[in-house]
């Protein structure tokens, strides 16, 4: 213990003294900065302190030699934990408090400008240095705590838990807070509590208008309206798709299993933009529809017709993922019990199944919901006027108002709503929808489903299968001709556009227009998957295998992000880390810091059901055999954790590849992403470009998965056979 | 031939609670070095916290911990020279016999071929020979049983302990791997604690016994004391099925007294207790049973119940004393039940209960 948190003070040290203190322009060094070290732009926090008149660093020299001389003293001097706790929490206190109260213009709050008078210091976002010095406080600090007996005196784990409330404060809950806080304040960042209310209770977010007049009706109850009719219709057609797959002897149940992976690669606005390119002004279906029926052409499509469309195509696998697992989770023999006391076979599916579904059908619904309010691709690409809160949101962002506070007070909103639905679900059904969908082996047949109910069930789930592979070829073979709908010449001309390769006299040149967005991409999610399966799982080990107080609330802590609408995050990162002291906006790592974020509770879910599987009896072991936890973990949960870390990296890089709604917000001219790039080609009315690039993403997406499967292979385990973790995600 | 030699166990006034929960309740024991000693208990009543406290895989919310007079109340599971056989194994699925065998050694820093070839050892020692490239779930029970028993003893432990090593075997193999820990614990020289909830099983195996009872020691000696001098009813009642009988004590001289059972009456050892009502343990093979009226005295009885054993017969007897269970090695010509019977004393079994 001492030996690290020696370790830790020397890093300490090395982040305030050596290290640049603030955020260096570009992010990273040149020679040129380098030159006027230790004072200058790239200067370490100390000398900056002692000659450069950037006095309020210098307190943080205080807890760092109180450390020094604690870790000086006899190893089983019971005063060193207590030293290292308060050096600790004196550093991150005061660190926190200068980074704060000193901004880009000077004070940071209006009660040190009352104080002190204006403008008062001024200081740049943190940089390496700081960053480094304030992980060697928390550090300090675990191993103090560690050292009294927190979590059996285990240093790995206090200092883990201390990490992920870090990261979890300073990434969830201080763009959330800030979001609340900006909501509440005027544009002079004064605070308003009458501006809040005008902005809240305003006829455009909550007119009725549309009841007794032609006139719209507010944003929050169009996007209700949507959600709870995505809700029912996702739920519903999952269900008659379930039953098919698991009640009938339909032949093609292999195609009903692709309809399960499909969710998980598709950005979600691609289908918004193949239900434009068949039903559009220009569409396909439309010609048909007007050189045969004569049935003119016009913009039916863009509203909540084709919101909801779209919508439903993009959730309904994601529901039959849920209702398979809901109707397999069914025992047969209850069924089968029912039978035996004479009920006829509609009497047992009317009376035992659909009642033995209903918490299933409850989940649904609410996933269903969630994925609707949070949906940004499609109500962007097909909204026409009708309006939901996150595209307000975006527009209230880059719109010409630019009204950040009614983003803010939009924004808030619909949190409430997803906040609100994931509380009736984990109050009302614990936390089902994360459930593992495995076959249970129950002996006993399940029930056939009764004659109306398959006729109602082939009845609604084909046609719309075929609607679904209709989208899915529209897809494909959109890239590779010139006009959907116009003219059907087959033309390379979109994928040249996007991803020419030249010979230059240099060497190979990527002249596509879609490169540069690609290659970010790429880069940008293959550094978000390995960083998102670490922080995941190790949470997951964390809420698993220890006990520590406040456990429950850490948890909630971890999977609030779950909860929390990507225009929501879009917003509240741009607001929380546009200034200092956090002032990341623009840059690559912003955008890896929201997809880690984001994507994390899915991470969590599949590391604790894996988890869950192995005997807790293990890492005893282990740790009686002379293993730290850090080893245990390593050499043995790890090994054993391997379709967790399967999960949990596919589904962090592909959701990187395929999300929208917050990174819209946060891409810049050097990092664009592939989604940003494919909505502005959209916007632009280049879809032939735009439908070519997302079939590329589908297919490297494809690729990802088929080599991390691979490259991360099989649990070694003999006889014992594995299960799988299903893939699931929310908003 | 623990590098250090066996280390004795200490536990001062030990309590652990979780939340509201007592799970082990100011417990006081010594185990000495070299010595093995059962935690024996009904479901629940603190053994494996007990034995998990020793290991530092739950720290005590009170009292004090010694192993090997050091003490080690704050220490980590990884910084204590123990080493646990559960319940279960947890033998690592991933891992070969091999490598779980050499998996202390091995995160402790010792050299690959060197933590292999004290592995291989102890492997030996356990008659594994041959098994080295197997996974464990290639192995039966009872040799993932001694795969889990030859890890723990790799590293030379100061104290071993068993959670219910035997609870996943067969009633056959159970006997012969508890003869084989016994023998390998006395070979060794090895402190061990094990913790069982079968009474047979802490009988045959243990220098000492400690009975736990709602998270408290109930009693603790060695298992003749246990047996014939009970300090409690739960003890008298939970180790050998005692019957509890209502006696009268009086005229107490010296250590014994007079007891009068219904119209027996009897010289015993009072332990302590004092004249008045108190209750007496007998044990089922110390009633005799006979057809006519025997020449020293006896009560008068009717075979409620009787169930032949193969080695003994089984006897639920109504007699003026209580329902009385009975065990007869007289197989040959069993008592019908509902015949009347004669209900003597043996000279041995009979005690009266303190307390
Ligand atoms: N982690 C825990 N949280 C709360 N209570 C616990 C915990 N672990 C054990 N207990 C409680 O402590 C008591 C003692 O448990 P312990 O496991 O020591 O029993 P045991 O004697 O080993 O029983 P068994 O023979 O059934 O294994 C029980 O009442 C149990 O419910
Ligand atoms: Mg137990």
């Amino acid at each position: 213990m001492k030996r690290t948190a020696a370790l830790w003070l020397g890093l300490g040290w090395v982040g305030f003294a050596v290290l640049p203190w603030y955020l260096v322009e570009g992010g990273s060094l040149s020679l040129d900065l380098l030159s006027g070290w230790p004072r200058g732009a790239a200067g370490g926090g100390l000398f900056l302190g002692l000659l450069e008149g950037r006095w309020w660093l210098l307190p943080l020299a205080l807890p760092l030699l109180a450390a020094l001389i604690g870790l000086r003293l006899p190893t089983d001097d019971r005063r060193i934990s207590d030293i290292l706790v308060w050096a600790g929490i004196a550093g991150l206190a005061w660190f926190v408090f200068q980074g704060f109260a000193i901004g880009l213009r000077g004070w940071g709050g209006n009660w040190l400008v009352a104080l002190f008078g204006a403008p008062g210091p001024k200081q740049e976002g943190m940089g390496y240095g700081a960053f480094l010095t304030a992980l060697s406080f928390l550090m300090l600090l675990t191993h103090g705590l560690a050292a009294r007996g927190f979590c059996r005196g285990d240093a790995f784990t206090v200092s883990s838990i201390g990490l992920i409330i870090a990261l979890i404060t300073a990434f969830v809950f201080f763009p959330i807070w800030e979001i609340l806080v900006s909501a509440f304040k005027d544009n002079d960042g004064r605070f308003a509590l009458n501006e809040f209310a005008a902005k809240f209770f305003d006829n455009s977010i909550w007119g009725l208008d549309c009841t007794y007049s032609s006139l719209r009706c507010g944003v929050a109850w169009n996007t209700l309206f949507l959600a709870i009719l995505v809700g029912v219709g996702t739920t519903a057609l999952g269900l008659a798709f379930a039953l098919i797959a698991t009640r009938t002897a339909f032949r093609f149940k292999g195609l009903l299993r692709i309809l399960t992976v499909l969710p998980i690669i598709t950005p979600p606005f691609v289908i918004g933009l193949a239900v434009i390119l068949l039903f559009g002004r220009s569409g396909a279906v439309s010609a048909i529809l007007y050189e045969w029926f004569d049935i003119p052409r016009s913009r039916w499509i863009y509203g909540l017709p084709g919101i909801f469309l779209a919508q439903m195509l993009a959730f309904t696998p994601i529901a039959f993922l849920v209702m398979i697992g809901v109707v397999q989770g069914i025992s047969p023999s209850l069924e089968e019990a029912s039978q035996t006391l004479r009920a006829k076979s509609w009497t047992t599916f009317s009376t035992i199944s659909l009642p033995l579904m209903r918490p299933g059908i409850a989940n649904g619904f609410l996933l269903g919901f969630i994925e609707s309010m949070a949906d940004f691709g499609n109500p962007l690409v097909l909204g026409g006027n009708f309006d939901v809160l996150s595209t307000k949101i975006f527009f209230a962002v880059v719109g010409a108002s630019h009204d950040q506070g009614r983003a803010a007070v939009l924004a808030i909103i619909l949190l409430a709503f997803t906040l609100g639905a994931f509380y009736a679900q984990h109050r009302w059904l614990g936390n089902r929808s994360y459930t593992t969908v495995t076959g249970k082996g129950d002996s006993g047949l399940p029930l056939p489903l009764p004659r109306r109910v398959a006729i109602l069930c082939y009845g609604t789930a084909i046609p719309w299968a075929v609607l679904t592979i209709v989208i899915y070829v529209t897809i494909l073979i959109g890239g590779f001709v010139k006009t959907m709908g116009r003219d059907y010449t087959p033309t390379l001309q979109h994928y040249l556009t996007g991803f020419a390769i030249e010979r230059a006299s240099w060497g190979i040149h990527f002249s596509g227009s879609a490169w540069n967005s690609f290659f970010t991409t790429i880069q940008i999610s293959a550094i978000a998957a390995p960083l998102t399966a670490i922080i995941g799982l190790l949470t997951a080990y964390l809420l698993a295998r220890q006990r520590f107080a406040g456990q429950r609330a850490f948890e909630f802590g971890t999977m609030l992000s779950f909860a929390i609408p990507g225009t929501v995050v879009g917003v509240s990162y741009i607001l929380a880390y546009n200034v200092p002291p956090i002032e990341i906006t623009g840059t690559g790592l912003i955008l890896i810091i929201c997809f880690v974020f984001r994507n994390m509770p899915v991470g969590v879910r599949s590391g604790i059901a894996t988890m869950s599987q192995i005997d807790k009896s293990l890492d005893e072991a282990s740790l009686t055999l002379g293993a730290r936890t850090f080893t245990t973990v390593w050499r043995v949960i790890l090994p054993l954790l391997r379709p967790a870390i399967v999960a949990a990296l596919v589904y962090s890089f592909v959701r990187a590849m395929t999300a929208v709604s917050a990174i819209i917000f946060l891409v810049s001219a050097e990092y664009n992403m592939a989604t940003a790039y494919i909505v502005g080609r959209v916007e632009a009315g280049e879809f032939g470009l735009a439908i070519a690039y997302s079939s590329v993403l589908i297919a490297v997406m494809l690729v990802a998965i088929l080599m991390i499967q691979i490259s991360v292979g099989e649990r070694r385990l003999g006889r014992r056979s594995t299960s799988d973790v299903a893939l699931q995600g929310a908003g | 031939m623990s590098k250090n030699g066996p280390a004795s166990v200490e536990f001062r006034s030990v309590a652990k609670r979780y939340g509201t929960v007592t799970a082990v309740d100011n417990v006081t024991f010594t185990i000495e070095p070299g010595k093995l000693v059962t935690l024996l208990g009904p479901s629940g009543c603190g053994k494996t916290t007990t034995l998990r406290l020793i290991a530092g895989l739950e720290m005590a919310s009170e009292g004090q911990i010694l192993i090997g007079g050091r003490d080690v109340t704050r220490l980590s599971a990884a910084d204590r020279d123990v080493s646990m056989v559960f319940q279960s194994y947890a033998l690592f699925p991933h891992m070969t016999v091999l490598e779980n065998a050499a998996y202390g050694p091995t995160v402790s820093g010792v050299p690959k071929a060197k933590a292999n070839e004290m592995a291989v050892e102890k492997l030996g020692l356990v008659g594994l020979k041959g098994y080295e490239k197997r996974l464990p779930s290639e192995l039966s029970g009872g040799q993932q049983q001694r795969v889990a028993v030859a890890r723990a003893l790799v590293l030379e432990p100061q104290v071993l302990l068993f959670d219910e090593p035997l609870s996943n075997l067969d009633a056959k193999l159970r006997r012969r791997v508890r003869e084989d820990i016994r023998e390998l614990q006395l070979k060794l020289n090895l402190t061990v604690a094990y913790v069982t909830h079968d009474q047979q099983e802490a009988l045959a195996v243990s220098d000492r016994i400690i009975v736990m009872s709602n998270a408290a020691i109930a009693q603790e000696g060695a298992p003749r004391d246990l047996y014939e001098e009970p300090a409690s009813l739960f003890v008298a009642d939970f180790i050998g099925d005692a019957n509890l009988v209502d006696g009268e004590l009086s005229e107490i001289q010296g250590d014994r007294a007079r007891v009068r059972l219904a119209d027996v009456e009897l010289q015993l050892r009072h332990r302590g207790a004092r004249p008045g009502p108190i209750k007496v343990a007998i044990r089922p093979e110390s009633l005799v049973l006979a057809a006519q009226r025997p020449a020293q005295q006896a009560v008068s009885g009717r075979i409620a119940k009787a169930a032949y054993l193969g080695t003994h017969m089984e006897y639920t007897v109504a007699s003026p004393l209580g329902e009385l269970f009975i065990v007869d090695r007289q197989v040959t010509q069993p008592y019908a039940p509902q015949s009347a019977v004669w209900i003597s004393l043996a000279d041995h079994g009979v005690t009266v209960v303190p307390a």
